[in-house]
């Protein structure tokens, strides 16, 4: 039962959450893991607010609908206000820092900051920001194998963009550096 | 019969034995005739499908020798588009009256012509809703008497009578657009060629074909058939012009 | 499509469409299924069918009249705006026997209503939503591989009934991605040519007509005794549902189908580790509706009661008070509008029926 991980990437329409948590779920299949991909949806998607959630589980998923996520993932102010308060306790909530200044004020979960935004713009495009915390996320979590997260990622953008293949695992490269520090600064909540 | 009698005139292959339940002076007789005519020619018939309308020819599939699908009100092009997207190897028909085709089935029609469907429709007007028991049409004449406008119909708040054929022939999508009538056994001849001409259209897969056929209606207009006759002539054709408005064939300004 | 595939609940139901031999599919855009268009769209011709855009779902309901007539397998998928609109033609094809497939992605209704996910159209789909005697088969799946599952079988049901069968998800299974493995058998079986109803051409045999219309009252109440006795085969031959942890232990048995059901399940594995048990009756097939089913759990000694959970305001409630006959009171918790009811709040629910404090 505890084998089910849930997570929520949430930020403004065209910051990549849809597309971060799709990379992640296939991911998790690719690894044999069953999972579900829940989106909002509706003018959501036009530009507002949009998340995803996405639960991988070792036996049958029930519920799509989670009361309290394990994780998750907030790009911008309106989705930690509206997502940080939902995180089950002990869980982990990753910031993106570079346009968030404030935190959950929760003493009970784990906070983390992954300057997203900074970090993307550093290997070249803000738009791989989604990309960045999605490698952050996997890197502290463990829930799926980098390698298996490279060749997922090479079959969805395929031959037709090469350049933004190496931009995303440059993104990649980043996001896992700042989960290792992360990871080593929150060593004693993490386990 | 004598050994050297000659066949001049028979039932077309097309239809059936059946007597037809039209009111006397109806001619809706003669067009099942001249489109039966047109498949037989063109040897059409064994893989024909017509699609029945609701109106006075709600029960065509008694009298026609082919294959026949029954349509809600005014549904029959969306039916027809249906069907021929899944055979486009079939001849596919629609027989339609004013009220199916004008009124409650105004949308299925525009959009089936617009989409350039490889059907032939044969809109019938005669200028009132026939087996309802004579109530106005959206082709029903300025002030023509009918059960629903017993002081004749008033444009001014009615609007006045809609003309199918000019209406589709505005669409830009290559068709086939004609109005024929059948008053008088020359323009019975006239209709014949054009319908012929529609399902020639369809079976060398050209274009969507409609012929409008103006048509009479002696028990609901209240008159004798040929007093009906001569009202098509007089009353309906310079409203209704005939002749062919969208041509495949022709050269297009 | 061999193998394992992450889909959207809707672009597996356009693909398991084609699976089941589907190569025409006529639809207008509607939210919350518009990727089933969007999908066949360029996935259609890829296997050499089509698809048209009609200018509305009436023109949609009627096209699949067509269509099905010529013996070819066919379908539409819409959400609950739609499928009112279609109610005219899904009418004339029960009563002319022809077999189609629709799916109904529900959402928040009456009227235009909202686009979240809901259960609305439960009556609608089962009571029947058209005029006259006549009924629809519905399935209900609560996730995307149960979604290609039954809609193989939906095909497989409307040809051995020839009537329209109806898949209701709600817009959860159509927007949800899941794993999903489609069967490797094209379906080529469905020659319209060998039918003996099918329209094609009435070269060497004699014209046949597809039709709802009877004039004569004799025919017509003989085509609606033809109708029920189709509707009777179905409900002795293709009853369909799922019990999860039902047990003699259970106190209290759930009754819901859906997504609603996979959400009581996550509320029924939680409450087991509590110490309380409860068990679930999920209904497949809502017509025809496990009623001898429901009847006999609601029966067994160490239920108390029976609770239907749904996103409505209570509509299969009634089919179940119907079934129970009594024997156990049947009480009813939903959200509508498309709020969706929470794990939590069905936790709460029972342990308030059971009167066991929170």
């Amino acid at each position: 039962m505890a084998a089910q991980k849930e997570v929520v990437f949430a930020g403004f329409g065209g910051q990549g959450v849809m597309t971060a948590g799709q990379l992640l779920a296939y991911t998790a299949m690719e690894e044999g893991k069953q999972v579900i991909w829940i989106p909002s949806y509706g003018p959501e998607m036009r530009g507002g607010t949009a998340n995803c959630t996405v639960i991988v589980s070792d036996s049958r998923i029930g519920s799509p609908i989670i009361n309290n996520p394990m994780s998750a993932c907030v790009f911008n102010r309106p989705s930690l206000d509206r997502f940080g308060p939902m995180i089950r306790k002990g869980g982990l909530l990753f910031i993106n820092s570079s346009l968030i200044d404030v935190t959950s004020e929760r003493d009970d979960i784990t906070e983390l900051l992954v300057p997203a935004n900074d970090l993307a713009i550093k290997v070249g495009n803000p738009k791989v920001a989604n990309m960045v915390m999605l490698a952050a996320y996997v890197e502290v979590t463990g829930l799926v194998l980098f390698e298996t997260l490279d060749r997922m990622l090479t079959e969805k953008l395929g031959g037709k963009k090469k350049e933004m293949l190496e931009l995303n695992r440059k993104a990649f490269e980043e996001g896992r550096k700042a989960g290792q520090e992360l990871g080593e600064k929150h060593a004693g909540e993490l386990r | 019969m004598s050994n050297d009698s000659t066949v001049i005139f028979k039932r077309p292959e097309s239809l059936s034995e059946n007597i037809t339940h039209y009111c006397p002076g109806c001619t809706h007789g003669v067009i099942h005739r001249i489109v039966a005519e047109s498949l037989d020619e063109l040897g059409l018939r064994g893989r024909a499908v017509g699609v029945a309308p609701v109106g006075c020819a709600v029960l065509i599939y008694n009298y026609f020798n082919t294959d026949f699908m029954e349509a809600p009100h005014g549904r029959a092009p969306a039916l027809a588009t249906g069907f021929k997207r899944c055979r486009p190897d079939m001849i596919v028909f629609t027989y339609q009256g004013d009220g199916d085709l004008a009124s409650i089935g105004m949308g299925e029609i525009v959009h089936a012509a617009n989409r350039g469907e490889k059907i032939t429709v044969i809109f019938v007007n005669n200028a009132i809703y026939g087996m309802t028991g004579g109530q106005m049409a959206p082709t029903t004449m300025p002030n023509q008497k009918t059960t629903t406008t017993p002081a004749g119909r008033d444009v001014s708040l009615v609007g006045y009578p809609i003309r199918v054929a000019e209406l589709l022939s505005t669409l830009r999508t290559p068709s086939f657009v004609a109005r024929v009538a059948v008053h008088t056994p020359m323009h019975i001849v006239n209709a014949k060629k054009i319908i012929r001409k529609a399902f020639r259209l369809q079976k060398e897969g050209t274009c969507f074909t409609l012929v409008e056929v103006l048509s009479s209606c002696p028990t609901n207009w209240g008159m004798d058939p040929s007093a009906a006759t001569k009202w098509v002539g007089d009353v309906m054709k310079p409203y209704y012009p005939l002749g062919i408005f969208k041509d495949p064939e022709r050269e297009e300004a | 499509m061999a193998g394992k595939k992450l889909m959207k609940g809707n672009e597996a139901i356009g693909e398991a469409a084609i699976c089941a031999g589907v190569r025409h599919y006529f639809a207008y855009p509607i939210t919350p299924q518009s990727e089933v268009a969007e999908y066949l769209c360029w996935r259609l011709p890829e296997v050499g069918g089509a698809f048209v855009q009609a200018e509305s779902e009436v023109a949609v309901g009627n096209m699949l009249f067509g269509a099905a007539s010529t013996g070819l397998r066919t379908f539409t998928s819409s959400s609950s705006p739609g499928i009112s609109l279609m109610q005219e033609a899904i009418s004339y094809m029960a009563g002319a026997h022809l077999p189609v497939v629709l799916v109904n992605i529900i959402r928040g209704g009456p009227g235009l209503g909202g686009i979240l996910p809901a259960q609305g159209d439960y009556f609608q789909a089962v009571k029947g939503g058209g005029h006259g005697d006549y009924r629809v088969g519905v399935l209900a799946p609560s996730s995307v591989q149960e979604a290609v599952d039954l809609m193989i079988l939906a095909f497989d049901l409307a040809d051995k009934y020839r009537n329209p069968m109806m898949l209701i998800g709600d817009g959860m299974v159509g927007q949800i991605m899941e794993s999903v493995e489609f069967p490797e058998t094209n379906r080529e079986d469905n020659d319209p040519i060998k039918s003996d109803w099918a329209l094609t051409g009435a070269l060497n045999r004699k014209p046949r007509v597809v039709k709802s219309l009877f004039l004569n009252p004799d025919l017509l109440e003989e085509n609606c005794l033809l109708l029920e006795e189709k509707y009777k085969r179905m409900k002795e031959n293709e009853i369909r549902y799922e019990l999860y942890k039902v047990s003699d232990k259970n106190r209290l048995l759930i009754a819901a189908f859906g997504t609603m059901a996979r959400i009581c399940q996550t509320a029924i594995d939680e409450l087991e580790r509590e110490g309380v048990s409860v068990g679930l009756f999920r209904p497949i097939s809502l017509f025809p509706f496990p009623e001898k089913e429901i009847y006999a759990e609601a029966g067994k000694k160490n239920i108390e009661k029976i609770l239907t959970i749904e996103m409505s305001v209570g509509q299969m409630v009634e089919d179940i008070e119907r079934c129970v006959k009594g024997r156990k009171p049947v009480e009813f918790f939903g959200h509508t509008g498309g709020i969706v009811p929470t794990p939590n709040e069905v936790k709460d629910k029972v342990r308030e029926s059971l009167g066991l404090k929170k």
